[in-house]
């Protein structure tokens, strides 16, 4: 599971190597030039849907590659994020000129169904916009330390872990579905229609929200990249291959695990909150067990190791997705179950490992090669 | 909530209540038993549990169809054989499924979590497949419909019970099985210390293989027993696996009494809770309390004191 190759020595460690300065250069040209020049309106907001899933891949790539730690609860996170996000456009959408049909005007029209005559406390504070960005980072990374420090102090890992955040998955669900009234049950929060009055529903809107999409992505992975190359990055890592060790170090290993949790989780909140105002609604059908563990294998397909490795595996396996699931929706199911398998069996460190195995010992022969060329050529030339 | 129900009707809702809690419990013991072998003794989390589980209900149902049009004599003995059917064909599928894929991941648990839950997908659209996306549900013989009337208030359905009654057997047969065979003793062996049960002549990769084999196989039967008091689709097994690894998880891994405690607390609280909430808050207020309870004492409910 855990490749040596990633780890790299304390000095002669500038902050990216040139490669990666080139993978950062190449994902960003894709992401704001190549893309937006080559796709449609539509094509290029399904485009920012998948790239707001490519940061709860690379929260994983940071909890999961670096520390260790399998969350297959990161739906609740990206939920969490978009239903906040949902929440505040909601009662910008639900404005008393808006609903004067409802029996009480001014509140959501899923709340008005359901019988409920004003606005319950927790929905209050998501009237103002600085709150609403404010909350979409705080409670994820709350609910994540809580879930965190509760675990990790008594030194649940690995499997077990696995199956409780899967199982808070399944609670979240199960409550925003059961309570309707005040979560909009099971259709989620729908028809949202402006951010501050600036209309979030235009081609316009669409484009520009794509872009400050991509913007956050990347200063996402340059923030990953420094938790990666710092010293608490290198803990992770050496607590992922020896606990104990670390442990009897000194270090207080549940605090580094408890932050590894919370970054992932404030990543995955973030792109909740860019796919609900990019798609224009949020639904349970993004918080449960199913999405989680889709999110779980963009990272490992893209490479659990590598930050710019979870953007390609989020792009291709929803680009796939879309691809099969419209042309041949009776396969897509058995192409993703042996994705799943042959990305476990055989590729452990997906796309990213598939590179530096096949591709960079070619390319840095190639740059060898041409290299010392001209200083062997040269006295040939002398004579 | 109370206060609308006399005395007598309350006892009486305690009892049916109660009882529907058992059946509940008695799928639920069936599917974690499969689970504490894979899982609590052998370290491998099965996502595809509940795929083997419907695995055998099919059988069920095509067993039940078969009966029906070419031996309609033997009709009401039908699900015997069906079970035994069920148990086969899950536990020879579970089988392959160890020799194809679990053994190249015994190092990598949550690797081998990544790569079943690719198995479940592709067995859910096999399912689909071949069985249509509907539910489906079997015919049951006579003598199987029907409940007995206990007092004016109370009445207990057959199925019911004799879902119990299977339950009963398979977790006593089970329990023979593991502590008190030769190879129960062998599995145990190779749980607790893996190279020093191959030093003493045990072939590990054959107890691994047939235990993973067996759990799969005891998943089919509850499937086989979950056609009486449900139907079936391609996706019903993913509805129950994560109460399953709960309950495993919640009874302390390694404890087949554990497993069976959990089993009866969690199945109790939800159908009694149920019954005065909506099913879905019961739902939450019981996942909640295991997942708050397993915070606080992650070992679970009782451990097997081991030296590791």
């Amino acid at each position: 599971m855990i490749s040596p190759k990633s780890t790299s020595t304390v000095h002669d460690n500038p902050f990216m190597k040139p490669m990666e300065w080139i993978s950062l250069a190449l994902l960003a040209a894709v992401i704001f030039l190549v893309l937006p020049m080559l796709l449609d309106a539509f094509r290029l907001n399904l485009v920012g849907k998948y790239l707001t899933y490519s940061f709860v891949a690379l929260g994983l790539v940071i909890c999961w590659g670096f520390g260790g730690i399998l969350s297959l609860g990161q739906g609740v996170f990206f939920g969490l994020g978009g239903y906040l996000m949902a929440m505040f456009l909601k009662l910008e959408a639900s404005s008393v000129e808006n609903t004067k049909i409802q029996s009480t005007p001014g509140i959501p029209d899923f709340m008005d169904w359901n019988q409920i005559t004003e606005l319950p406390w927790f929905w209050k504070p998501f009237t103002s916009l600085p709150f609403t960005i404010l909350a979409v980072i705080v409670v994820p990374a709350f609910f994540a330390f809580v879930i965190g420090s509760a675990m990790f102090r008594r030194r649940v890992g690995g499997t077990y872990f696995a199956i409780i955040t899967q199982a808070i998955a399944a609670i979240l669900t199960i409550l925003i579905v059961g309570q309707q009234g005040y979560t909009g049950g099971i259709n989620g929060i729908t028809d949202l229609r402006t951010l501050n009055g600036w209309d979030i529903r235009t081609d316009r809107a669409h484009n520009i929200l794509y872009f400050v999409n991509g913007g956050l992505l990347v200063a996402c992975i340059l923030f990953a990249q420094y938790v990666k190359r710092s010293k608490l990055g290198r803990i992770l890592v050496a607590m992922r291959d020896k606990e104990d060790r670390v442990r009897f170090s000194g270090y207080p290993v549940a605090s580094f695990k408890t932050f590894a949790f919370c970054l992932a989780a404030v990543f995955a909140a973030i792109g909740g909150a860019m796919f609900t105002l990019q798609v224009g609604f949020m639904s349970p059908s993004f918080v449960g067990i199913v999405p989680s563990i889709e999110m779980v294998i963009y990272a490992a397909v893209g490479g659990r190791l590598s930050l710019f490795g979870a953007v390609w595996g989020t792009l291709l396996v929803n680009w796939a997705k879309t691809t099969f699931s419209e042309s041949f929706p009776e396969l897509w199911l058995f192409g993703l179950g042996g994705l799943f398998i042959l990305v476990v069996l055989a590729f452990p460190n997906g796309l990213a490992g598939i590179y530096r195995t096949y591709v960079e010992p070619r390319l840095t022969r190639r740059v060898k090669a041409l290299e010392p060329a001209p200083a062997v050529a040269l006295p040939h030339a002398a004579e | 909530m109370l206060g609308d129900y006399s005395l007598t009707d309350l006892s009486s809702i305690f009892v049916m209540q109660g009882f529907a809690g058992l059946i509940l419990f008695s799928v639920y013991t069936l599917m974690a038993l499969g689970l504490a072998i894979i899982f609590g003794q052998m370290g491998v989390i099965n996502m595809a549990h509940g795929e083997f589980m419907i695995l055998g209900a099919y059988m069920t149902y095509l067993c039940s169809g078969f009966f029906q049009t070419h031996l309609p004599a033997l009709f009401p003995a039908y699900f015997f054989v069906a079970m035994a059917l069920a148990f086969v064909a899950s536990g020879a599928l579970g089988m392959l499924v160890e020799w194809a894929l679990i053994r190249h991941l015994y190092k990598r648990p949550l690797d081998t979590l990544l790569a079943t839950w690719g198995l479940s997908l592709i067995l859910q659209q096999a399912y689909r497949t071949i069985f249509g996306p509907r539910e489906v549900g079997v015919e049951l013989p006579a003598w199987l419909i029907g409940s007995v009337q206990v007092t004016d208030t109370i009445e207990i359905p057959i199925n019911g019970m004799f879902v119990m009654a299977i339950t009963l057997l398979i977790t006593a047969g089970v329990a023979l099985l593991m502590y008190r065979s030769r190879f129960g003793a062998q599995v145990r062996a190779v749980v607790q210390n893996r190279p020093m049960a191959g030093a003493v002549g045990i072939d590990t990769e054959k107890v691994d293989r047939l235990t993973f084999g067996l759990g799969c196989g005891i998943a089919g039967v509850a499937g086989s027993a979950f056609t009486m008091v449900g139907s079936t689709g391609p996706t019903s097994g993913q509805l129950y696996i994560v109460d399953t690894f709960l309950i495993v998880v919640f009874g302390g891994a390694a404890s087949l009494l554990g497993t069976i405690a959990s089993a009866f607390s969690i199945s109790q609280t939800q159908s009694t809770l149920e019954f005065f909430l909506s099913g879905s808050t019961a739902k939450v207020i019981t996942l909640l309390a295991v997942v708050g309870i397993l915070m606080l004492r992650p070992q679970g409910l009782f451990t097997l004191k081991v030296r590791r």
